[in-house]
């Protein structure tokens, strides 16, 4: 006699797997963590035969890693910014419209993401090359600014799908008009989602490789600059640091955009 | 006072508000105007630039792109052994990364979203949503690190003793080579582990919305766990398996890092594209084969479609 119990306890073998699966996806991350404060800097035995802060401070000194890390800095600011504006504009008019071609807009909207990188990337080099646009600055951030904004985009759309309609219908009953209900009704429960979308587009570009490998001419941004050193490892310790602070500077705006977007059941 | 301004300073958004209030299509066509210029022109302008590259042609001589229309490059693209070789390689890799992705991704998922709860179930979605926000480079070099010859996964199966297993499976034809760092089976475990969370997370949310009373019901009526999970969760949960796969697909089918990186001695797509515009500047060539994963995706995309794997993205 089987009881409906067997679907509401995991079994050992369940429980294992889904743990063994969590395991398999952080221990890569850990062990760049952990080479970072390794000893040795010419190869990577395993295990470090001693730790050291010695690379941190290293790295610290390198002005060519500085400068990287403002230009990346300065490219995510900037698509982030094009990104909330377009991605905003977007959802707003898409959410609960019934125009004709919605089905074809809303496809095209995610394009960027659901193609490859490379497909972005190459597209954009076979335009600048058609057009005679040199690579530059403006080229990277257009390029990011592009996918940001399909974030951005999803973020908002998806919190203005769960925002219940009558929650505005409400509001005008009660007086108020359509400015008021906007300022007071709709922008508060967008806010989180906007920040969130924003946080994740910041990430996204500051770490993005594929398309910017296309559209950078002699710049070097974060991402790149590792890149190289992946081709051609000078300093590995250095590497390891940076990789590390790679991981520092993402980390904070994903949690944050979690955290702000989490679902309702998980709010206790 | 301040109330005052405030009145006075929002007068004519007041009065732009109720204008559009009251004329909705109008209001969604002008905040389709900037996000659709800049589409039409940054976006979809390149993929039209990209097309029309592909029908131009490289001169053989001179090495510069003639700016007329021909089929040269696709027939080139398209008879040439060794690039249908490249086309099939790349095909290959992602579905085997697919196929595989999937059969990870679902204990996890099913174990996030049905017995999971409350902080445990955050825990888990955080725990699957961070390693696929931290850095694709970090990541491509952390198992650089791993597969190296002398790295961590050697050093680990020699303290288990399985090192001849690994030497067994590198001889193995087809998928071997001298170390897991310059394999196709190397660079298949970082395919998967890259693209993993993509097909964890929709699954997840796919198998949310499987009722727990079907379950039971199948249980109550003298169903096997077995047969319960084959008649009727992996149905339930298929969209989402579908949609988490359009990702894991398209994915590998445009990568030219990882191939690159975790280096196997033959080309995929990407690193096709990327050689052809770089080194080689041959720019309809590159563009030529960028066009074959988009046909690829496209060919996926209406069969997922079929499957139903748009209701679960």
């Amino acid at each position: 006699m089987r009881s409906s119990r067997d679907w509401e306890a995991p079994s050992a073998g369940a429980r294992f797997a889904a743990w063994a699966g969590i395991a398999f996806l952080h221990v890569p991350v850990a062990i760049i963590v952990l080479y970072a404060f390794t000893t040795e800097d010419r190869s990577y035995d395993f295990p470090p035969p001693g730790l050291t802060l010695r690379w941190f401070a290293l790295a610290f000194e390198r002005s060519d890693i500085w400068a990287a890390m403002r230009l990346s800095i300065g490219v995510a600011s900037l698509a982030t910014a094009a990104a909330l504006v377009l991605g905003t504009l977007a959802a707003f008019a898409l959410a609960r419209s019934r125009i004709r071609g919605k089905n074809a807009l809303t496809l095209l909207f995610v394009l960027p993401i659901a193609l490859p990188g490379i497909i972005t990337g190459i597209a954009l080099l076979a335009a600048m090359k058609l057009v005679g646009v040199e690579p530059s600055f403006w080229t990277i951030v257009a390029g990011h600014a592009t996918f940001c904004m399909v974030i951005v985009y999803n973020n908002v759309v998806a919190r203005l799908r769960r925002l219940p309609q009558s929650w505005i219908e409400a509001s005008m009953d009660l007086g108020a008009d359509s400015w008021q209900t906007f300022r007071r009704i709709v922008l508060p429960q967008v806010a989180t989602a906007l920040l969130a979308g924003g946080m994740l587009a910041f990430a996204l570009s500051f770490d993005e490789i594929i398309v910017t490998i296309f559209t950078s001419g002699h710049q070097q941004t974060l991402p790149i600059w590792f890149f190289n050193e992946l081709f051609r490892p000078r300093d590995r310790p250095i590497t390891n640091v940076v990789a590390v602070l790679v991981i520092a500077v993402t980390l904070v705006p994903i949690l944050l955009a979690y955290y702000l977007t989490r679902p309702a059941t998980e709010r206790d | 006072m301040a109330a005052a301004a405030f009145a006075t300073a929002s007068r004519p958004l007041r009065a732009a508000s109720t204008f559009f209030f009251r004329r909705q299509a109008l209001a969604v066509y002008l905040l389709l105007v900037p996000p659709l210029l800049w589409f039409g022109t940054v976006y979809l302008g390149s993929l039209f630039a990209l097309l029309a590259q592909s029908f131009y042609a490289i001169d053989e001589f001179t090495a510069t792109v003639v700016p007329r229309l021909t089929l040269k490059t696709y027939a080139q693209l398209l008879t040439q052994p060794a690039n249908l070789d490249i086309v099939l390689r790349t095909s290959e890799m992602a579905i085997a990364v697919t196929i595989a992705a999937a059969v990870v991704a679902f204990p996890i998922a099913n174990y996030m979203a049905r017995y999971a709860r409350g902080r445990m179930k955050a825990f888990f979605y955080v725990a699957v949503m961070l390693p696929m926000w931290t850095s694709y480079l970090v990541k491509v070099y952390a198992w650089r690190l791993i597969l190296a010859k002398e790295g961590i996964l050697s050093w680990c199966l020699g303290a288990l003793g399985l090192d001849g297993a690994l030497a067994a499976l590198l001889r193995a034809p087809g998928i071997g080579g001298p170390s897991l760092s310059s394999s196709y089976l190397g660079m298949f475990i970082v395919f998967v582990y890259m693209w993993l969370p993509y097909m964890i997370l929709p699954v997840a949310a796919a198998l949310e919305r499987v009722p727990a009373n079907l379950l039971s019901a199948s249980a109550d009526l003298g169903a096997r766990p077995s047969q319960t999970f084959w008649r009727v969760m992996l149905p339930l949960a298929m969209p989402g398996v579908a949609a988490g796969s359009i990702f894991t697909f398209s994915l590998t089918l445009g990568d030219y890092i990882i191939p690159s990186v975790v280096g196997a001695p033959g080309y995929f797509i990407g690193m096709m594209v990327y050689q052809q515009q770089g080194t080689a500047g041959n720019i309809p060539l590159a563009a030529a084969f960028s066009v074959v994963p988009i046909v690829l995706i496209g060919i996926y995309l209406a069969l997922a479609r079929r499957a139903g794997a748009f209701d679960a993205l």
